[in-house]
């Protein structure tokens, strides 16, 4: 995928933020709300606030249950949220897409499931170390099960991977499943998905890919890709938590067998067992998140009315600017790729300041950012420091906002860093 | 300006602590860690056979805050008895500390609370950290 980054942003950022109720708001210090916490979790618009008060307030109901007419209109409406999905992965079905928890439900149904049935003692899960602990612990709970290996592809200095390690790796150890992020939620380097995807069935493995950090930011085509498995959260692209995304392959997901049991699921049940329902029913046990489902839909028919290739274009111009500012901070080191060849996630250290005194200065200042280890301790452990302070940018921050965060960086760096032990 | 949290007060606690170092003669140490954010503090007591903190000592790394509430706790539960010491609450460092943490900002506070806690039962083992010799 080739994205070309303008140098003036295509996007009306101010009128955008009208539509963001929250960013009108002030911190708690009385600053105005600068949010640059994205890679956590997003803030909403309005259309999506009232997709789903209006779902609450005019038709809601179970969906698939009811033969009356407010189950019916809310099953339309949950059903147009799976197309809505379908479109915006260009999935080859609407079956291929399964609502869940989110991406660690998604994650975690691969392992059980597929994971389950294909995977035994002696099998390799290749990784690598830049994943979120959500594309790790399923699978360390899979070699708990099973007994299989779990091997990680090294980042280099620029936080990269290149393609003959990759290529080594699937060859010395022709994994069972290859599972990667299509965007680092902490380096902020963006993998060449469809590359490693073609490398990784070469030498036999299943694909999956975590693009909880890529579908917000970028356009996606699965079926460009070819993964097996793409699994994204609702709540990192303006939608609400609490509903993530399945995507697989039909032919997949129908060779699986079903995780969670239960209504729903099924086709039939009897005193004697069950036979298990179609796709995607089959893997949505119990009452599905309805009105997330619908919150979704209008989520990613704001973020595609934005654009996509624009969306992404601004956060890198954002992540350029904060870049370039830190880059004149004394003691400041910033992980991950070069600036025009990354996501809108800026990660960085400053000599003799701790991350959370760094976030809450930031904080006083009315800047959100996260400290931590933003769920990648294997990463922070390479990288050799404990936590590291995290901008994540999305297509509703300005470039202003950019500007001052490196300003505010630099004071603290001027009145906060000399104040050390000696 | 520094206000809340970074007092003044705080700071010279962070650059310049009270009784900071390895404690020779201890008789009750081990160290605590916080691993969302990777800051440990160790505490070194010298308790009298009468059941006195005679000293305490910390060493660690971390935030201001974790630090800083360190060099607090030990100035104050000098004297005190080891059963005292095991009855002195959470918010009292916290009240020491002065106002304004968020309940987040409290775990990096009372990292050194419970790292007290914790070395009051530990009168002999020395807990060594993974890197010491």
């Amino acid at each position: 995928m080739t994205i070309t980054t303008g140098s003036a942003t295509q996007l009306n950022v101010e009128s955008i933020r009208d539509d963001f109720p929250v960013l009108k708001r002030a911190s708690a210090s009385g600053a105005p709300l600068v949010y640059l916490d994205n890679g956590a979790s997003t803030q909403h618009p309005v259309a999506v606030i009232e997709a789903m008060s209006d779902c609450y307030r005019d038709f809601y109901a179970n969906v698939h249950r009811g033969i009356h007419t407010l189950s019916e209109e809310s099953t339309r409406a949950f059903e147009i949220a799976r197309d809505t999905v379908a479109q915006l992965l260009n999935a080859a079905s609407i079956v291929e897409v399964i609502f869940t928890a989110g991406t660690t439900a998604a994650i975690n149904t691969v392992a059980r499931s597929w994971g389950d049935a294909n995977v035994k003692q002696g099998d390799c899960i290749l990784l690598t170390i830049a994943e979120h602990h959500a594309n790790i612990v399923p699978w360390q709970q899979l070699a708990e099960r099973t007994g299989c290996q779990i091997a990680f592809l090294p980042v280099d200095t620029d936080g990269k991977i290149a393609a003959d390690i990759v290529r080594d790796h699937l060859e010395r150890l022709r994994p069972k499943m290859f599972a990667f992020t299509a965007v680092s939620n902490v380096l902020g380097s963006e993998f060449p998905v469809a590359q490693w995807t073609r490398l990784g069935h070469e030498f036999g493995a299943t694909v999956l890919v975590d693009a909880a950090q890529a579908v917000p930011h970028m356009p996606v085509d699965v079926q460009a890709w070819d993964a097996d498995f793409v699994v994204f959260s609702g709540h990192k692209i303006c939608g609400p938590t609490g509903i993530g995304i399945l995507y697989g392959k039909e032919s997949v997901l129908e060779s699986m067998p079903p995780f969670l049991g239960g209504g729903a699921m099924i086709r039939t049940v009897s005193t004697n067992g069950y036979v298990v329902g179609e796709l995607p029913q089959k893997f949505e046990a119990g009452t599905p998140p309805i009105v997330e489902a619908i919150g979704l839909a209008a989520a990613i028919d704001y973020v595609r009315s934005v654009g996509l290739p624009a969306i992404h274009a601004h956060e890198r111009q954002l992540a350029r600017i904060a870049i370039d500012a830190l880059s004149t901070v004394e003691g400041v080191r910033v992980f991950g790729p070069p600036a025009d060849q990354r996501a809108g996630i800026v990660s960085f250290v400053v000599d003799g300041m701790h991350p959370h005194d760094i976030s809450q200065w930031l904080d006083m200042r009315g800047i959100a950012v996260r400290a931590g280890h933003h769920c990648a301790m294997p990463l922070h452990h390479d990288l050799g420091v404990p936590a590291t302070c995290r901008a994540s940018f999305y297509f509703y921050n300005t470039l202003a906002e950019a500007e001052n965060f490196g300003l505010a960086i630099a004071e603290m760096q001027r009145k906060f860093a000399r104040r050390r032990r000696t | 300006m520094l206000t809340g949290e970074y007092a003044e007060r705080i700071l010279l606690h962070y650059e310049d602590p009270f009784h900071q170092g390895n404690c020779p003669t201890a008789t009750h140490s081990t160290f605590r860690d916080s691993p969302l954010c990777g800051d440990w503090v160790r505490i070194d007591l010298v308790v009298t056979p009468e059941g006195v903190i005679d000293s305490a000592w910390f060493d660690g790394e971390g935030c201001v805050i974790s630090q800083a509430a360190a060099s607090i706790l030990v100035e104050r539960v000098a004297g005190m008895t080891i059963e005292a010491a095991r009855q002195w609450p959470a918010r009292s460092l916290l009240e020491l500390f002065g106002p304004g943490l968020s309940p987040d900002r409290q775990k990096c506070c009372l990292l050194a609370w419970r790292t007290l806690h914790a070395a009051i039962d530990c009168p002999t083992a020395y807990d060594k950290l993974p890197n010491e010799k």
